[in-house]
């Protein structure tokens, strides 16, 4: 279990990092804090010929609060953010769903925006982004350009991102006091979600994000439906997810759990 | 720009334990592989490679990391401590390492210095860390012969006799 | 003289019975204890790495290790047939013409079985030519199911297993037959006990080195034990016993049985190191450990009993089918016969029927872990207790006091021939429900369920078997079979006691421990008997073969180190202590009788300040050797070996006292299961223990503590997992799943000690038992609490969903579910193309179009009109592979269908899928294509990356179709991932 061997660049600029991937494209990948790619390097299934080293770049390192957003710079780290004192007030969902990103061993190098690249369906964080209605903002050497949470994950570890282009930040919208909810169950603490759900109070209703489900996390607006009416809306969510069986849980089970945590977050969300 | 080659050893630089390490290694070398067969400080263990055990645990700047998961280029700059630092060179236990010894908080002892390094952390960093913080900490970590129940016991022990400490500290400034 | 009654700690207190720290604990908090790879190598050693099977059942077509030989830093890369060269076929324990080799031999059986071996100059390096090599299969059909595998017409792994059945053997003991005949009732249960593993944070680890000169081996290695192995090692590597000095590091990460296991890689790693010359190293890794190292047995047990209407069981039948996985390895099927004598449990049961099946499968080869048999023998009669209770609505507790082996029995002799020792299990069980407060725990379960919550309460009582009889496993032959081999039975444990010249006492010993704290144990033994302190004594439990006292017993299992191995050291400190006082009364001018070693002084009974100082007295066999009385000898060194002789073979009848002593345990607990997410927590476990005399009372309950947590993980995480094709799921430590501190809670730990006259200390193992009764117990709590009868272990809390919630909630019209359990991919999608029918249909017979749409094709390679090859490199997110593909077109119907048959293999994994793609004619002229696919996939990829595989699988076919779509000029073509997908994504994102 050792990786195959890559050059190294530890970039000094983010220009720099931008000429590497725009000269060797899917050949070469950023390693941030490295949680999610070191643990594939290991194992031999990624093989990059070249890793951009981005984490000492002071202008990604950056929490920054404008025009009611948060943006959260690339190489911020999870355990950074959730000792960012404003983050219980401004990103309560975050606040709520950081402890369930891996663990404190993990949490320390791993980076916001390198949970949110990597597009694993079952990850806190990017669930948390498509639950807030939060953008990706993306750089290459040619553009700058904004993604939202809900365009950008494509497919199992599949984003919207060129192979040229590298996550500069990710921002939420600020909380601005709105409700919202955060469960999720896994096997055991720490362990990829077998579901994760999240809930954010919106102007009709609420909006309740699945992830661990589909093979991309996803969200749906619930209006102030209740009862039956509730449960009906619920369960074609729970079908429409196409919930399969794996070693873990089966695709009833997960359903069960939608339909069961989704009403709990729901109806907690709208009281 | 300077891209290291993956083939040639390249120069890198870190403290480890206080002591300055300047040392060459390739690329994809892994931190645990070089603070142990590099440097030959073999009391960081490495049980998965994978990132799950937590056998490899250290500190970087401060904060507990996987070793298995951290090139060693990566560290350049940081301050890395190993469970060889928390004895003095005489070898006598610390506070933790005492309480872990007292309540046979160990047994093959293999996932232990990965351990000590996350409480040895945590700490450090919250004087006041209790059950619910020992605890969440220790689930980023396996051990498969105590059954855990003596781990949490150990660390609390080490966390009042710790506080006790400082007040006593304070009290005589 | 009865040195162990007067010795002892200078407050007249033994130090055996206190919980002082640990000796081995300053260098392993510190950082300064030596694992395997903590030890350096010779300069010039070698790093192993090896290539294994993706498939579970292939023919090996081809090995090509040119590129790999020529890799950087690679000094050899050695295949079957070259170890085969080297060494001989392992032992097989059982009689059949078949042989059982460390690495695949024209045949892999098991997925992550060995093919090849690189050596290079790190283990970097070697993992890089391990890429290199091109190994090619014929895939087989596997079997994963031993009750299949026993099926006419199942694939056969072994010609010399027919019907894949290694043994098959049945006893009778009593008369089984006219008890069931005239029994009032018949209780039965059919389980299914899974495969699991202790598995130890530090793997396996072996440095082995050759000597030509000598024709020697010499071999480093986490080896556990038995010492047996060292027999079937030396026979393998075609050399004397004296020729391969066999030796372990001075810590082990653990072992819970699964490091005897490492002995089929003391093999290839010292055949390695013969053929380049060199040392050469090998560490495990975790990949390697989960995938290929061992496991316990799974088994199919169908227990009948033959009951009284109060309870009462008259008599057993056992039907066993144990599954050893693709090889039998040694001691295999040591497994199943482990726990013969103990049929009947901890109760009197007078008549017993078995029939033993020993079955392979295209798994990985089981072997030793903890419980060893047990955790299988008492999941089917503990359920089956269970059952009798509800079936006969009797209280559970009632059931097993009522069968219990009485207090005034012992010594007793089960039926099927173990002779229990000693227990009180009356009084042991009415104390833990007394003290573990089983009438509050009902009173919980009353409450929770008034209060509509899912609780129930489980209850195990076991017989804790430990010190193996050496001959146990030939039960599995028959009497004549048996008579011809010649008798195999006992069990020596051997301890050294020596004196140096400052008369300070070193203790030896061939136990091998592996964390339990051997060597703390020791030197308070000897210690109590030369009147020292424990600091007095260093001890040491390294073993080398070449230099120390050892046998096939020595070793690291069947819980012996209390029972056997402590109890020898007492022999031997004892032997030298009368010697000793022999020595002193000279000294002292009295008689030997009248001497005491306490206190670090040998002194005089009636007069106590005539006295000696011990070091005085230790050191003049070294000094003054003529000045010692003519009978004493010397007190350098006393060897003791000591083999207990209740430990006799398997009788004329097939009776064995398969160990020597038998603890008891009895367990319950309270389980609440969590209405939503099925979750089984533990309310509160009591676990009562009667290990006989307890040596060091913090290490027993570190033992039962460390027990009752992996045995949780087996009823509630824990299963090595295969598909039915023999793909291996729980490849890393995300998918098997080790319970960490938020899983497991603190048993309330009771203890009784009933001694055991059968040991020199009275002490009894205690390291296993929880693995015997804490599975069942929980499946017991489980059964009460949602009323079923079958449990199936690990209690995976989605498989609860139907019994607890019944029927789900049916789907919206037009959504169907996927086939329950049915996990492979399958999928569909269709696009409007603008050319027509015909036009689509050429170009999809078109090698240029398969170049253009295979994802990431480099040159297409035309076979016949309907067969091609190419290779490709595909990636999703950042998990790329380089892969050979092979298409097939059939069931050509131009212009309107085709099915295309596709197989890939490289060093991620294998993946075969079908697709069927039908053509319709559209209004404009266009062509309606819509495909329909199915997928299976293996290897690597499946073992480590199973959660994100299917997904990441229908990226790949999803990218495959859409680009074909887009190649036949469909009009809205999409960059990233299949229309169809991409659709579905759009609608479920909502608002996209």
């Amino acid at each position: 279990m050792k990786p195959a061997a890559f050059d190294y660049v530890r970039a000094e600029s983010l220009d720099e990092a931008l000429e590497v991937l725009r000269t060797e494209g899917s050949d070469a990948r950023i390693i941030a804090g490295g949680q999610s790619l070191m643990p594939m390097l290991n194992m031999r299934l990624a093989r990059p010929r070249v890793l951009v080293d981005i984490m000492h770049l002071e202008e990604l390192r950056k929490i920054e609060v404008q025009r009611g957003r948060i943006a959260v710079g690339a190489a911020v780290r999870q355990a950074e953010l959730l000792e960012w004192p404003p983050l219980r007030r401004e990103l309560k969902l975050l606040s709520l769903a950081l402890p369930w990103t891996g663990h404190a061993q993990t949490r320390s190098r791993g980076t916001i925006c390198g949970s949110v690249a990597h597009a694993d369906p079952s990850a806190e964080i990017p669930l948390t982004l498509l639950a807030l209605g939060g953008d990706i903002v993306l750089r290459s050497a040619k553009r700058l350009r904004r993604v939202a949470a809900r365009d950008f994950f494509l497919g199992m570890m599949v984003t919207d991102r060129n192979d040229d282009e590298l996550i500069e930040a990710v921002q939420f919208p600020a909380a601005d006091g709105r409700r919202c909810a955060f469960r999720e169950v896994a096997r055991r603490h720490g362990d990829f979600a077998i579901v994760a759900c999240a809930a954010v109070a919106t102007d009709r209703g609420v909006r309740l994000a699945v992830g661990g489900v589909a093979d991309i996390p996803v969200a749906r607006e619930f209006d102030a439906r209740v009862g039956d009416a509730l449960e009906d809306a619920l369960n074609a969510f729970a079908w429409d997810l196409d919930a399969r069986d794996d070693l873990h849980a089966t695709a009833r089970y997960r359903r069960d759990l939608v339909r069961m945590i989704g009403r709990e977050l729901i109806t907690e969300v709208m009281q | 720009m300077t891209r290291l080659s993956a083939e040639q050893r390249h120069r890198v630089r870190f403290t480890l334990n206080g002591d300055a390490v300047d040392r060459n290694c390739e690329p994809r070398l892994l931190l645990s592989d070089f603070v142990r067969h590099e440097i030959g400080a073999t009391g960081t263990h490495v049980g998965c490679e994978h990132g799950v055990c937590g056998a490899c645990t250290v500190t970087i700047d401060g904060r507990p990391a996987r070793a298995c998961l951290t090139l060693a280029l990566q560290v350049e700059g940081c301050e890395i401590r190993t469970v060889e630092g928390l004895s003095d060179k005489q070898g006598r236990l610390g506070v933790l390492q005492s309480a872990f010894r007292r309540n046979h908080a160990l047994q093959c002892g293999f996932c232990t210095a990965g351990i000590l390094m996350s409480l040895d952390a945590l700490f450090a960093q919250n004087r006041q860390a209790g059950e619910t913080e020992i605890r969440d900490v220790l689930t980023g970590h396996l051990c498969r012969c105590t059954g855990y129940a003596p781990i949490v016991k150990a660390a609390m022990e080490a966390a009042a006799e710790m506080r006790e400490e400082t007040r006593r500290e304070v009290a005589d400034a | 003289m009865n040195l162990s009654a007067t010795a002892g700690a200078p407050t007249g207190r033994p130090w055996i019975g206190q919980s002082i720290p640990r000796v081995e604990d300053p260098a392993l908090l510190s950082g300064r204890a030596r694992f395997i790879d903590d030890v350096g190598v010779r300069p010039g050693a070698l790093h192993a790495a090896i290539l294994r099977s993706p498939h579970a059942h292939a023919r090996i077509v081809s090995i090509d290790a040119a590129a790999a030989r020529q890799a950087r830093g690679v000094v050899a890369v050695l295949t079957g047939e070259d170890i085969k060269a080297l060494t001989a076929s392992l032992v097989v324990g059982v009689k059949a013409p078949l042989e059982c080799w460390p690495i695949a031999i024209g045949r892999v059986r098991y997925a992550g079985e060995p093919v090849a071996i690189v050596v290079a100059e790190s283990r970097y390096l070697a993992e890089d030519a391990i890429d290199l090599i091109d190994a090619q299969y014929e895939a087989l059909p596997a079997v994963v199911d031993p009750v299949r595998a026993m099926s006419a017409g199942s694939t056969l792994l072994h010609e010399g297993f027919p019907n894949n059945i290694a043994s098959d053997r049945s006893f009778k003991y009593g008369d089984p037959d006219r008890a069931f005949a005239e029994a009032k009732r018949i209780v039965t249960v059919s389980i299914r006990y899974p495969r699991n593993s202790c598995t130890p944070i530090e793997t396996y680890g072996v440095v082995a080195e050759y000597d030509p000169g000598e024709q020697a081996y010499d071999v480093l290695a986490n080896f556990q034990g038995p010492f047996s192995i060292h027999a079937v090692l030396s026979r393998a590597l075609k050399v004397p016993g004296n020729r391969l000095r066999l030796r372990t590091p001075p810590d082990s990460g653990g072992s819970f049985g699964v490091k005897q296991g490492v002995f089929p890689y003391i093999v290839l790693v010292a055949a390695a190191a013969r053929a380049t010359g060199r040392p050469v190293k090998w560490i495990e890794d975790r990949l390697e450990h989960l995938t290929a190292s061992v496991s316990a047995t799974n088994r199919a047990t169908t227990l009948r009993a033959a009951v009284a209407d109060d309870g009462r069981i008259l008599a057993l039948d056992w039907d066993q089918v144990e599954d050893c996985g693709a090889h039998l390895r040694a001691p295999e099927p040591a497994t199943l016969y482990r726990m013969h004598g103990n049929l009947t449990g901890a109760y009197d049961i007078p008549h017993v029927a078995v029939r033993n099946r020993v079955v392979v499968t295209n798994k990985m080869p089981t072997g030793l872990n903890r419980g060893f048999g047990g955790p299988q023998v008492y999941f089917a009669l503990e359920r089956l207790i269970q059952r009798i209770a509800v079936e006969l609505t009797l209280d559970p507790v009632e059931v097993i006091s009522r069968n219990l082996v009485p207090a005034n029995a012992f010594p007793y002799r089960t039926v099927t021939g173990a002779l229990l020792d000693s227990g009180d299990y009356q009084t042991a069980l009415a104390r833990a429900v007394d003290e573990g407060g089983l009438a509050e725990l009902k009173a919980r379960r009353d409450k929770a369920r008034a209060e509509g919550r899912i609780y129930g309460i489980g209850f195990a009582a076991v017989v804790e078997p430990s010190v193996s009889n050496m001959g146990y496993i030939t039960t599995v032959l028959t009497a004549a079979e048996r008579r011809k081999a010649g008798p195999k039975n006992g069990a020596q444990a051997t301890a050294t006691v020596s004196i140096d010249p400052v008369g300070s006492v070193s203790v030896h010993v061939a136990s091998v421990p592996q964390g339990q704290g051997h060597r703390t144990v020791l030197a308070q033994v000897v210690a109590d008997v030369l009147g020292l302190t424990p600091g007095d004594i260093r001890v040491n439990a390294e073993i080398d073969t070449a230099k120390d006292a050892w046998s096939i017993a020595s070793g690291n299992y069947a819980s012996r180190f209390a029972p056997a191995v402590a109890g020898t050291a007492k022999i031997a400190a004892e032997r030298l202590a009368g010697r000793l006082a022999r020595v002193a009364a000279a000294g002292l001018n009295t008689e030997s009788d009248d001497i005491i070693l306490a206190g670090g002084f040998a002194r005089s009974r009636r007069n106590p300040d005539n006295r000696l100082p011990f070091s005085r007295i230790a050191a003049l066999s070294h000094w003054s050797p003529g000045a010692l009385p003519d009978d004493v000898g010397h007190t350098i060194r006393e060897t003791a070996f000591w083999t207990p002789p209740e430990l006799t073979p398997p009788d004329e009848q097939d009776r064995v006292n398969s160990s020597l002593c038998y603890g008891f345990i009895f367990d319950f607990c309270g389980i609440e299961i969590d209405r939503v997410t099925l979750q089984p927590r533990i309310d509160r476990y009591v676990t009562m223990h009667d290990c006989g005399t307890i040596l060091h009372p913090a290490m027993v309950d570190g033992q039962v503590r460390g027990g009752f947590a992996q045995a949780l993980g087996a009823a509630l995480y824990e299963e090595y997992a295969y598909t039915p094709d023999g793909s291996f799921l729980s490849g890393t430590f995300a998918d098997y799943l080790v319970p960490t501190v938020a899983e497991v809670p603190e048993p309330l730990i009771l203890h009784m000690q009933t001694p055991s006259p059968f040991t020199p200390l009275g002490s009894k193992g205690v390291g296993e038992g929880n693995c015997m009764s804490t599975p069942v117990c929980i499946a017991n709590a489980v059964a009460d609490a949602l009323g079923v009868a079958d449990v199936e272990l690990p209690l995976l809390p989605a498989r609860l969903a139907e019994t607890v919630r019944g029927a789900e909630a049916a789907a919206p019209p037009g959504k169907h579910n996927t086939p329950k359990g049915d996990r492979r991919l399958s999928g569909k999608g269709g696009a409007r193309v603008a050319a027509a029918p015909e036009q689509v249909w050429s170009m999809l017979l078109d090698p240029a179009t398969l170049a253009a749409v295979i994802p990431g094709c480099r040159g297409v390679k035309r076979i016949s009109d309907t067969d091609f090859k190419a290779d490709v490199t595909i990636g999703v997110g950042p998990v790329k592979g380089d892969y050979r593909a092979r298409v097939t077109l059939s069931d050509l119907d131009r212009p309107n269908a085709v099915t295309l048959t596709g197989t890939l293999d490289g060093a991620l994994g294998f993946g075969f899928g079908k697709g069927r793609i039908t053509l319709a004619p559209a209004a404009d002229g266009g062509t309606s294509v819509h495909y329909r696919y199915e997928a299976e996939i293996g290897g690597k990829v499946a073992s480590i990356g199973g959660r994100l595989l299917d997904g990441a699988a229908r990226v790949i076919i999803g990218q495959f179709f859409s680009s074909l779509a887009r190649q036949a000029g469909a009009t809205a073509a999409e960059s990233k991932i299949t229309a169809a997908w991409s659709r579905l994504c759009r609608w479920l994102g909502g608002r996209r």
